[in-house]
């Protein structure tokens, strides 16, 4: 039965198991590459710095949690407010001078950014990571029948789940949505409308990183918060929203969860190939389809 | 005399490097109908786009009710009380025809048609409020372009070629229309290419050539205009 074409199948309740822990990387995933997707789609930059500013969110949970006694439940809110904030000056600042020029330029600077961020947490704090602990709330395990899983990632799949529909419920369905779809079709049009356009991009920017950031607090539990914790990941992120199609938003939802899902049946089946698939993929969505699959082009 | 709603004066613009207006003179007083014509390229697009400061850059002088508006971002002009409608249309592809028609902001109080008033006039986009905007014929595009500004209270619309490529019964029933905002007191400044579209319905007419105006002349001037009408403009 564990077997076809001579082939020995990985028995049920592992494949199981390792996709319902992929779709809790396939969560930070998605929330990194909504982010990404809101970005891009109005600013037409590549947030390079992403991946910085996930770090600093859990970094932001973490400092607030030793230093001032803010709990998770606080940091979930309050790192994404003065991460995001720290976003909007930045692009207030820096970013907003490259609007217009190519889009190499945007990536280069939020490159330099997450350089810089990432330097400077490393001189002061050094490179092994810290513990942040798993709040006491969502202690304990949850047995699923074919695993028992840490309740606290079952808590990660349903926040970014949440978060990822509300998002796209304000885009897709609200007034302000609309207008921030029409700003990425044609801001110039838009802000002759009387529309304060400028206001939005930085808004826009600001809320994109806080989702990272969110991204970031989520992590802290599961993960050792250190300077270099979003440098790999962003890479595969940025993997997810080519497959998912730059710019797209269900797309980066979709390909996020759904690619981590992959990640972890290769994990099962090929595990020597569970670091690559999702490139792969992407070398394989871009030869059939260069958009990205729910990429207009 | 109450000062004109749109005063320009020396107005030049430029597109980058390429110097397009050279010292633009117009104005267009309250409740007023103008049309400005010309042959394609004469830079009437950038006259309108130079208003709302959507030029590259610009230098002169353009008030809107009084307001010097040089320095201000778009937007800020816009909330002077302006309605525009781009040569393009400007129909939004991921917003449906009710998305677009909602989408402008309030500009001012003045004239503000409600959303049943303009379905009155425009019954066609009712019935196809949930389509894409982009879904539209193209008459109908046309009269999203120029309905979705007419609930914002704009006081003084520009509108950019609206005929262009229209079939004639529906360049007759935006010609009514127009005439019909013009009865509720909008003030209009008309960009066109048709020449006898425009003819009937404006106060005055603006001939520009190469950037700069070149003629001036009010609609009882008219008869007497046309040889030279049709030598600038082969109508
Ligand atoms: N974005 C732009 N960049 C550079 N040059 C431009 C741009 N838009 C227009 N021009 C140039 O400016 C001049 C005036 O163009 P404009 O669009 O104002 O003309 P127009 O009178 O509206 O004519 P038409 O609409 O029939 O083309 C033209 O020579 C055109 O080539
Ligand atoms: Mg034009």
């Amino acid at each position: 039965m564990n077997e076809l074409m001579g082939i020995a199948l990985p028995p049920l309740p592992a494949v199981l198991g390792q996709m319902t822990l992929g779709l809790v990387n396939g969560s930070f995933y998605a929330l990194l590459s909504l982010g990404l997707a809101v970005i891009f789609g109005l600013l037409r930059v590549v947030n390079f710095a992403h991946g910085a500013f996930y770090m600093l969110g859990a970094f932001a949970a973490a400092l607030a949690l030793e230093h001032l006694g803010i709990n998770y439940w606080l940091a979930l809110l309050l790192a994404p407010l003065a991460v995001g904030a720290l976003g909007v000056v930045l692009e207030r600042l820096l970013l907003r001078h490259l609007y217009g020029l190519d889009p190499l330029y945007g990536l280069l600077l939020t490159f330099g950014i997450s350089l810089v961020a990432e330097g400077a947490l490393l001189q002061h704090f050094g490179s092994s990571g810290q513990t942040y602990p798993v709040p006491d709330a969502l202690q304990g395990a949850v047995n699923l029948g074919y695993m028992i899983i840490p309740l606290y990632r079952l808590w990660v799949i349903a926040a970014s789940l949440v978060v990822c529909l509300v998002t796209w419920f304000l885009i897709e369905r609200t007034r302000l949505g609309a207008t921030l779809r029409a700003a990425t079709e044609n801001a110039r049009l838009v802000q002759a409308f009387g529309i304060n356009v400028p206001l939005l991009v930085s808004a826009t920017y600001g809320a994109g990183v806080a989702l990272a950031a969110l991204a970031g607090v989520l992590s802290a539990p599961v993960i050792q918060v250190s300077p270099l914790m979003g440098s790999s990941l962003v890479i595969v992120v940025f993997a997810v929203v080519v497959i998912g199609g730059m710019g797209s938003i269900l797309g980066s939802v979709v390909s996020g969860l759904g690619l981590g899902m992959i990640e972890g049946l290769t994990k099962v089946i090929y595990p020597q190939a569970s670091s690559i698939v999702v490139f792969l993929i992407m070398a394989l969505v871009l030869i059939w389809r260069p958009t990205g699959l729910f990429g207009k082009s | 005399m109450s000062e004109p709603l749109l005063s320009i004066s020396g107005l030049h613009a430029w597109y980058g490097e390429s110097h397009v207006l050279h010292g633009v003179d117009l104005t267009v007083a309250q409740g007023e109908m103008v049309t400005l014509l010309g042959r394609n390229g004469a830079g009437r697009t950038t006259t309108l786009r130079a208003v709302l400061g959507l030029t590259g850059s610009r230098r002169g002088s353009v008030r809107v009710g009084g307001v010097e508006t040089t320095g201000l971002a778009p937007h800020r002009i816009a909330r002077l009380g302006i309605g525009y409608c781009p040569e393009e249309r400007g129909i939004f592809s991921s917003l449906s025809t009710e998305e677009n028609l909602l989408l402008p902001p309030p500009v001012g109080n003045d004239r503000a048609m409600s959303l049943d008033e303009i379905y009155l006039m425009f019954p066609n986009l009712k019935e196809r409020a949930a389509s894409p905007g982009t879904r539209l014929s193209g008459g109908e595009q046309q009269m999203l372009s120029v309905a979705r500004i007419l609930r914002t209270g704009a006081r003084l619309l520009l509108l950019d070629e609206i005929s262009e490529g229209l079939a004639p019964v529906i360049v007759q029933r935006l010609g009514e229309i127009i005439l019909s905002l013009k009865q509720r007191g909008y003030t209009i400044l008309l960009v066109e290419q048709n020449f006898r579209f425009a003819a009937p319905l404006a106060d005055r007419f603006y001939i520009m050539e190469h950037g700069q105006i070149v003629e001036h002349f009010t609609q009882a001037q008219l008869s007497s205009k046309m040889g030279m009408l049709h030598e600038f403009l082969g109508v």
